[in-house]
């Protein structure tokens, strides 16, 4: 079956066979890294336009229809016009903190790409820590955020920064829970073996319950953690204007604005690789027929099939459901969502010991 | 409350004990318009809230004193626009009064159910607006949709579909079109086939009603004295409905609720908004039909001359009470106009209900308030 690795092991062998290995690693990372900045872009292009579609259908409009067939280029000429945008820094703002913000956000977000499977055994970095490196990294964000609000000197920016503050550091800790009673199920924290103990099914069909809980506050945490609606307090744009990035224009805000796009992506991506069996494709007990046509599909398919499924769950959340107060929105939390993860990962650690997964 | 407070032009600036204190608005999304709201804030909990006015008055009061009796009604378009109808109809209504003409029966019939269609679209247009104040986009449109068939109606008439200018003394400008009952009846149609939307989509939401239960609380007391009227005082109880307390045109022949609400918070005054639609959909039903025939409008004068005295009309408008009082001398132009805006005496209770509340509550209340800013700002 033909699949992205057959590319990067035939890269990997023509640049082994022509260069000494220390040359060969860093081609591999200079390739690696245009890679990503590429991945980021064309993610934040095709997630916005995505976005704006969804919504589009679901407010009973057309949405963005005159740039290319379909408005498809819309996210394109918009993103020229954000580079062409001067990016004002205000007078009383920090300077170095305020420019700074943009790029720390952009800088997370790529490093978080590193240890995600795109395909079978397509993935640029296999750590044995993955899951973990991915929940250290992602609450990095809030550093960029809490920068951004402070620096701005904006009583609103401050306001959005200190929500998202809270609210991120609030919803890390069952969003951790959630994955860690996977981590429990398969036994490792690598992705690769996360993936590989899915091949005789995904953890969600595996009919265990915990898994479900998990999953469920797993969707619920990550979408507070991307600061997406209804969980959007840091920006509420009735409220606070736009919160942390009220003060930000042209590619600085860009930056900031792709960063969440491709934060959901990953965060989708995550949850599509722990619950959903990332590039595993679906099958069905002894329907050996339907199996086999399953395994033609691409495993890159299938896992952006996955990951973009989530995303429009998540996006459905946005254009359904209208904003929680902040304090609703720590209680939801610390009352009900972190005591039932924290049940459901004793639950899964009963399990995986008394060994009913298997 | 509306003591002297220096607008605050110092970004960096703290109340006592470290307030922060915050301009809301003039230019803000949820002011839905320009108001200015200075706010007090300690960490996210509201000690105060003052709204200062005068960003965009106009001085209708002032410019209706200087155009005729038929003239002046057309600036009264802009006061509150999204019931331009009905502030339309209370000054035909007072013109009339001061004149002692009857109107006839056909031309009651066309206001009345022009108000109501008004009324009917002002509300669809809070309930969007609203339901954007907590953060959630889709229902503006869904609200839009039916909003604009009723801007289609009005624009087929009236010929226009915001300042329709509609009401002159004496009846209606022009007759209506010969469509006009057609496409009423279709647009109750496509009411009733989508007002369920309005519930699954908004009301009947969680995290909606978690965010108006129990918030704003507006006692009946405190409505009647900051003279709430409309929707805000019905959601505290306090009977106030105009068309049913002083019936005007033909109110007191029809059949329809006056809607009240005993919960005195936020999701009360919403309840009521909608309860509300259906009951002016009950008004179009019974009169869509029987629009009598004659004449749309009363022979009058070319130019109308009041006699001296004080004229008081009122009216119901989608957001309270509207009151117009005109004095005249006897001339062709009001010696003085002042007329009662809903809006105003809504907006005072913002401080009142606001103290102790979150950011975000503020907002969802000035909602529930559904303040139109050129109302207040005349």
């Amino acid at each position: 079956m033909w699949s992205f690795s057959d590319i990067s092991n035939s890269i990997h062998e023509w640049l082994s066979g022509n260069f000494n290995p220390t040359w060969t690693l860093i081609i591999e990372m200079v390739l690696a890294g245009v890679a990503v900045i590429g991945l980021f872009a064309v993610l934040g292009l095709v997630l916005v336009i995505m976005e704006r579609k969804v919504s589009a259908w679901m407010q009973i409009r057309l949405g963005p229809n005159r740039v290319g067939p379909k408005g498809i280029f819309q996210s394109l000429a918009d993103t020229v016009k954000l580079i062409v945008k001067e990016g004002m820094t205000p007078a009383g703002a920090d300077k170095f903190l305020f420019n700074l913000a943009p790029f720390i956000a952009m800088i997370v977000t790529m490093l978080l790409l590193a240890p995600i499977a795109f395909a079978g055994n397509f993935q640029l970095w296999d750590i044995n820590i993955g899951v973990l490196y991915v929940s250290a990294i992602s609450s990095l964000s809030v550093i960029s955020v809490l920068m951004a609000g402070w620096a701005s000197n904006n009583k609103y920016s401050l306001l959005g920064a200190m929500r998202s503050g809270a609210q991120i550091v609030s919803y890390e800790l069952s969003a951790g829970l959630s994955v860690l009673a996977i981590v429990v199920l398969a036994g490792s924290l690598q992705v690769s073996d996360i993936v590989g103990s899915q091949a005789d099914g995904w953890w969600i069909f595996k009919g265990h319950l915990p898994v479900w809980i998990a999953f469920v506050t797993f969707i619920i945490a990550v979408t507070a953690e991307t600061n997406r609606a209804p969980f959007d307090m840091a920006e509420a744009e009735s409220e606070l204007t736009a919160g942390f990035h009220t003060e930000y224009s042209g590619m600085k805000f860009a930056l900031f604005f792709l960063a969440e796009y491709v934060n959901v992506f990953i965060v989708c991506a995550i949850g599509a690789t722990l619950f959903l069996g990332g590039p595993i494709p679906l099958h069905i007990g002894s329907w050996e027929g339907f199996n086999h046509a399953m395994d033609y599909i691409p495993s890159s398919v299938w896992f952006f099939g996955k990951t973009f499924f989530l995303i429009f769950l998540i996006m459905w959340f946005r254009w359904t459901f209208p904003r929680l107060r902040i304090d609703q929105l720590l209680n939801l939390e610390w009352k009900y969502l972190l005591p039932i993860s924290m049940i459901n990962l004793l639950l899964v650690t009963a399990m995986a010991i008394l060994k009913w997964h298997l | 409350m509306y003591r002297e407070t220096e607008i605050v032009k110092d970004f960096t600036a703290t109340g006592e004990g470290g307030d922060m204190i915050i301009n809301v608005g003039p230019q803000h999304p949820a002011t839905h318009g320009v108001l200015h709201l200075v706010i007090t804030l300690n960490g996210e909990t509201i000690k105060k809230v003052e709204p200062h006015l005068g960003y965009i008055h106009r001085s209708i009061e002032k410019m209706c004193e200087s155009l005729s009796y038929r003239q002046f009604i057309y600036v009264t378009s802009r006061m509150d626009y999204l019931s331009a109808h009905i502030n339309n109809h209370a000054c035909a209504l007072c013109v009339e009064k001061g004149l002692q003409v009857e109107i006839p029966e056909r031309a009651k019939v066309i206001r009345v159910l022009m108000d109501e269609l008004t009324r009917i679209a002002s509300h669809e247009l809070w309930w969007g607006a609203m339901a954007m104040d907590l953060g959630a986009f889709t229902p503006f449109f869904h609200a839009f949709r039916e909003r604009e068939t009723i801007n289609d109606i009005m624009e087929e008439t009236c010929g226009a579909r915001l300042t329709m200018n509609y009401m002159v003394p004496g009846g209606v400008m022009q007759d209506i079109h010969p469509n006009f009952q057609k496409r009423v009846k279709d647009f109750l149609q496509l009411y009733k086939r989508k007002i369920h939307e309005y519930d699954e989509l908004v009301t009947g939401n969680v995290i909606f009603q978690n965010r108006m239960k129990g918030v704003g609380i507006l006692s009946a007391e405190d409505a009647i004295s900051y003279g709430c009227t409309g929707p805000v005082a019905r959601g505290s109880a306090v009977s106030c409905d105009v068309r049913k307390v002083y019936p005007y045109e033909i109110y007191d022949k029809l059949e329809f609720d006056e809607i009240l609400e005993t919960g005195c918070d936020s999701f009360a005054r919403y309840l009521i908004r909608i309860r509300e639609m259906n009951q002016s959909i009950r008004i179009i039903e019974q009169l869509i039909d029987n629009i009598p025939t004659g004449d749309f409008q009363a022979k009058t004068k070319a130019v109308l001359k009041l006699p001296k005295g004080e004229f008081y009309t009122r009216v119901e408008t989608a957001r309270g009470e509207l009151g117009v009082y005109i004095v005249s001398e006897g001339g062709t132009t009001p010696y003085r106009i002042k007329f009662r805006s809903p809006g105003f005496s809504n907006l005072s209770v913002l401080d009142k209900i606001a103290r102790g509340g979150k950011i975000g509550d503020l907002i969802a209340m000035m909602g529930t308030l559904d303040l139109v800013i050129p109302d207040i700002d005349r």
